[in-house]
């Protein structure tokens, strides 16, 4: 952290010397340190899943949601400050309401990306404001068929066949690579996610985590749905499995 | 100051008077719809009138509206199309918890009859009588009405418009008392045999019709049909100027 006491980093509307906005950098560590947030495109769907790491035993199971519906057709996953991602949903939620009110019809994948994209970006501009805390995935279904986007604190968005944010990116994304995600069903996604999302786990680190599914797929009729226990189960017992092959390879 | 700011307010409200809803321009006819063992059956014909003209013929007035409801219109269609937003934006409103609840059948008929009540208290009402189909929280089915200035009844057959005149009385008879008897196919022939009844009566109708039927298994809407006429005693008809 060469910057810190340069006088840069304290605004957003000053560039450092060599061009760069630390407080848009910070803001993706405050992004790095939240619990891995994954999204997999796939033939038939899209499945987003999220290692929710537990702040207390006495929170009640499925409270602060990390993945949350927008539209019918569109989930929302988010790693990051709580309370900014839950801003950020909501704003998704009023442009996919304000594109129905004039259009008439479910807000497509791409405008969503570019204007949440915007959006954020603007956050980056004035220097009374801070930008964002998180990174968004955006997760749909729409005319073209399954779509995954990711919108980062920059303002900076790209569609993705899989992608990985949080601590445990790095392992994520190297086992998201290794998947044949164009001949995967939605269903089959499920499970390698659930994997993914338990060999990014740190348990030396991060005791608790509560995982999050969610798909949208032609089982689901397009729509944004939880998946059903008895697949989180199936996924489970599958990564659960597949980790513990794992280990006896090592020894 | 405060002189000035009243002139220009006068000013304002001198320019854009207040105005009220005139009626319905572009009008669909009646809705029937009854309880039947299974569940809650209505139907419609396809048209929209402009005045007396037949000015659409392929227009949809029963609107499923999630799992277990149908909205039946009658009366202005803009404003029915404006309602279908409404309750889409509703509906789209409840599924961000993502919790397994929806709006059901008398969530959305209590909602609508709010609505029609708040217009007509504004003098702005919306012109429509509606039908709502659907089933309760118990699963018993359920059918209700709402009209333009807020009324709300619920019965096991009601029919808007001109149907409230030609097709109660033949539904009450059929209908009242063996809600829990009548199957699927008799539901069917009830209610054709009253849509039938009101194209040979009501000027403003059509000979193509949609039925929708709301069971546990959920909604289904039938493509338009055609039922069969009998013309022939036209002939025989003497006076009303011919």
């Amino acid at each position: 952290m060469t910057s810190i006491g340069t006088g840069y980093d304290l605004s957003v509307s000053t560039y450092s010397p060599d061009g760069r906005l630390f407080q848009v950098e910070y803001a993706g560590k405050a992004v790095d340190n939240s619990g891995t947030a994954i999204g997999l495109r796939v033939k038939d769907g899209v499945v987003l899943a999220v290692e929710k790491l537990t702040q207390s035993k006495m929170l009640v199971p499925g409270s602060n949601l990390r993945i949350q519906a927008a539209d019918r057709h569109i989930g929302i996953a988010t790693s990051g400050l709580l309370a900014d991602t839950k801003h950020i949903v909501n704003r998704v939620r009023d442009e996919a309401r304000s594109y129905r009110d004039i259009y008439g019809i479910p807000i497509p994948a791409k405008v969503m990306a570019e204007r949440l994209g915007l959006y954020v970006q603007a956050y980056t501009s004035y220097s009374s404001v801070r930008p964002f805390g998180c990174s968004t995935l955006i997760g749909m279904v729409d005319e073209d068929g399954p779509q995954l986007y990711m919108v980062e604190p920059s303002g900076n968005f790209w569609g993705y066949h899989a992608c990985a944010v949080g601590k445990g990116k790095q392992v994520a994304r190297t086992e998201l690579e290794k998947l044949k995600l164009a001949d995967m069903t939605a269903r089959q996604a499920i499970k390698e996610a659930t994997r993914v999302i338990y060999t990014a786990h740190d348990e030396a680190k991060d005791k608790e985590f509560e995982l999050e599914l969610t798909w949208i797929s032609d089982e689901t009729n397009g729509r944004f749905e939880r998946v059903p226990k008895e697949l989180v189960a199936e996924a489970e017992a599958y990564a659960a499995e597949s980790l513990s092959a794992e280990m006896d390879d090592d020894e | 100051m405060s002189s000035v700011n009243f002139k220009s307010t006068r000013a304002t409200q001198a320019a854009t008077p207040i105005t009220h809803s005139g009626g319905p321009v572009v009008t669909g006819t009646s809705v029937l719809g009854i309880k039947y063992k299974d569940g809650v059956m209505l139907a419609a014909d396809c048209l929209a009138s402009y005045g007396s003209l037949a000015r659409f013929r392929d227009v949809d007035r029963l609107q499923p509206v999630g799992e277990h409801t149908v909205v039946g219109a009658s009366g202005d269609i803009g404003d029915f199309q404006y309602v279908q937003d409404l309750l889409e934006k509703s509906m789209i409103h409840e599924f961000y918890t993502a919790d397994g609840h929806a709006l059901a059948t008398p969530h959305i008929y209590s909602y609508l009859s709010r609505l029609m009540y708040q217009r007509r208290s504004q003098m702005n009402p919306l012109w429509n009588s509606y039908l709502v189909g659907g089933l309760n929280d118990s699963g018993e089915p359920f059918l209700g009405y709402i009209d333009l200035i807020g009324t709300t009844y619920q019965s096991s057959t009601i029919a808007t418009g001109f149907g409230a005149y030609l097709a109660q009385p033949i539904l009450r008879k059929a209908v009242e008392g063996r809600e829990n008897e009548i199957t699927e196919e008799e539901a069917i022939k009830i209610i054709d045999d009253c849509m039938r009844v009101l194209f040979y009566r009501d000027a403003r109708s059509l000979n193509k019709f949609r039925r929708a039927k709301v069971t546990k298994e959920g909604v289904t809407v039938t493509e338009p049909y055609s039922l069969t006429t009998e013309w022939g005693f036209a002939e025989n008809i003497i006076g009303y100027g011919a």
